[in-house]
């Protein structure tokens, strides 16, 4: 445990000494975040009867996706585990006394903490800052808040533990981009990056809602604003304890089985 | 083997320097990119699958938003869709045949930049043909599934003044596109690096250009009108499209975003003056 403690260490503060990055990421993420929520004001103004949530929810969705973006989402794959796949490198990290899937976990754990942690609070500060509905509103209530921490740490091992599996992939097929792709657009449409889950026709969410994508994102940020009942909360909280297990299992197994299989090329 | 080698390099193609050798230049990096690209089949075709899924998922969300809402600031379903479909045709485009700019900043970065100033052609057309990113042709077909299927839905009466206006609107857009890849390259000459939130201007384009300009807000369109005219090629043309405004102005309107290239070009004029090599 101690060991990949250090490494999840070592890694996080790799990850703080990118602050011009995480500048321009901010500068970025911020205008992705007003563009959003300018469209769904127009959509608001259009007809806001049809808005399954109030716009200032709607908008603090939109912020708070943005803050906590690195944590989210799952195209921030991890290119350095990529690499060592391709280019023969992780035969040195097979050598080791330590089980590669355990230390990939700490270390993709560790660059999405501190990615975020550099990004999101210059977001979450200025986005607190803005006119009333269009702005980030405080959460519902302090209870709501504690729960948006338990669940915002749960969706990030569920999607760390997403990514895992389609790294692993990597070891079965050679160039690993095509299916990487296609697995994080669906990844993030599933997991309501494009819109939220409350805005699919009721029939399509009730579906999405039971996929493993809908533990990742969709539960943290609708808790906040609290909006969702408390039998969904318990339903969402007991889908995400499930698939990370699963999630977890399955990754572990099939870097197992990678492991056996796996051949080195090159010198 | 003297005289072999010397018919060996007049053999090579595209000697001399003039307009009709460089397009020849060009279709044979061209080439060079497609046999390479086809090296490698199944990852061709598994990246353009997914490039093909990551807008299909887009053109979801578009879907899914217009069950709930019948229309968003007077434009529909449908229209929305003719939108986004010749935004993406645009961009795509661009996105192929300039890629190239798109990852100069490795080119500067590990000095082979120097290699493209001491070959006697046109660096411009070096960097153009230095990568094409055919993948995107999965990207285009989704697109033009969502053309056709936009204009077949939108009820437009097809006049010959329209389909000019389409044909503008994708050269148009497709240098417009090109030009802020071209931008993003120079910016490299000083920055050394890409510099992510020019991420806002090309994908964020690609992105909100989904939705007509104008729903988002007065201001912007004046931005998108003058500053980065994205309006010139979606918005306005788009109105003459779909009969919301009449007047031949509005038909080669798309034609003047192609007037933004030229600070593109003389930024990079003077970005390549400037280069000094940072490579080992």
């Amino acid at each position: 445990m101690k060991k990949y403690f250090s490494f999840f260490r070592l890694r996080f503060s790799m990850g703080l000494q990118y602050r011009t990055a995480a500048l321009a990421g901010i500068v970025t993420q911020f205008t992705w975040g007003a563009m959003e929520v300018l469209a769904f004001r127009a959509f608001y103004e259009t007809d806001a009867n049809s808005f399954p949530m109030s716009l200032s929810a709607t908008c603090t969705y939109v912020w708070l996706q943005q803050a906590f973006l690195a944590l989210f989402a799952a195209w921030l794959m991890d290119n350095e585990l990529l690499e060592s796949i391709i280019n023969g490198n992780i035969a040195y990290e097979l050598c080791r006394p330590i089980h590669i899937y355990d230390m990939w976990f700490s270390k993709s754990i560790a660059n999405r903490l501190a990615k975020a942690l550099l990004r999101s609070f210059p977001i979450i500060f200025i986005a607190a800052c803005l006119p009333a509905p269009y702005g980030l509103s405080l959460p519902a209530d302090p209870g709501y808040f504690l729960l948006f921490l338990l669940t915002l740490v749960l969706g990030l091992a569920v999607t760390v533990s997403f990514c895992m599996l389609v790294h692993v992939l990597a070891f079965f097929t050679i160039s690993p981009r095509g299916l990487q792709m296609i697995f994080v657009s669906a990844a993030d449409f599933f997991a309501g990056g494009i819109i939220p889950l409350p805005f699919f026709p009721k029939k399509v969410q009730f579906f999405m809602e039971l996929l493993p994508f809908a533990s990742m994102q969709n539960v943290p940020l609708r808790v906040y604003s609290g909006s969702m009942t408390e039998a969904e909360l318990a339903k969402a909280l007991g889908l995400q304890i499930l698939w990370l297990l699963l999630l977890l299992a399955g990754g572990r197994k099939l870097c197992q089985y990678g492991e056996q299989k796996l051949t080195v090329q090159g010198g | 083997m003297r005289q072999n080698r010397q018919n060996q390099t007049r053999n090579l193609p595209c000697q001399k320097r003039s307009i009709r050798h460089s397009f020849c230049l060009y279709t044979h990096y061209l080439s060079i990119n497609i046999r390479s690209a086809m090296e490698y089949k199944s990852s061709f075709f598994l990246t353009a699958l997914g490039q093909f899924l990551v807008s299909f998922h887009v053109f979801l969300g578009i879907l899914f938003l217009f069950q709930r809402f019948s229309n968003v600031k007077g434009f529909t379903y449908s229209e929305v869709l003719l939108c986004y479909s010749i935004v993406l045709l645009e961009f795509s485009l661009a996105e192929m045949f300039a890629r190239g700019f798109d990852q100069f900043s490795e080119m500067v970065r590990s000095g082979s930049f120097d290699r493209v100033l001491v070959r006697p052609r046109n660096e411009l057309l070096q960097v153009l043909g230095s990568k094409f990113e055919l993948t995107r042709i999965g990207r285009l077909l989704q697109a033009l599934a969502m053309f056709f299927y936009g204009i077949l839905q939108s009820h437009i009466l097809w006049t010959p003044g329209k389909i000019i206006t389409v044909i503008f609107m994708l050269f148009g857009g497709t240098c417009l596109f090109s030009g802020i890849f071209l931008l993003y390259a120079s910016l490299c000459f000083f920055t050394l690096e890409g510099l992510e939130f020019m991420n806002i201007a090309t994908d964020g384009a690609r992105e909100y250009g989904k939705y007509p300009l104008s729903i988002y807000g007065k201001r912007m369109l004046q931005f998108t009108t003058f500053v980065i005219p994205y309006a010139l090629v979606q918005y306005y043309p788009l109105l003459y499209l779909l009969d919301k405004r009449n007047g031949v102005f509005y038909v080669f309107l798309p034609l003047l975003s192609v007037l933004f290239l030229a600070p593109c070009y003389l930024l990079w004029r003077f970005g390549v003056k400037c280069y000094t090599s940072s490579g080992s």
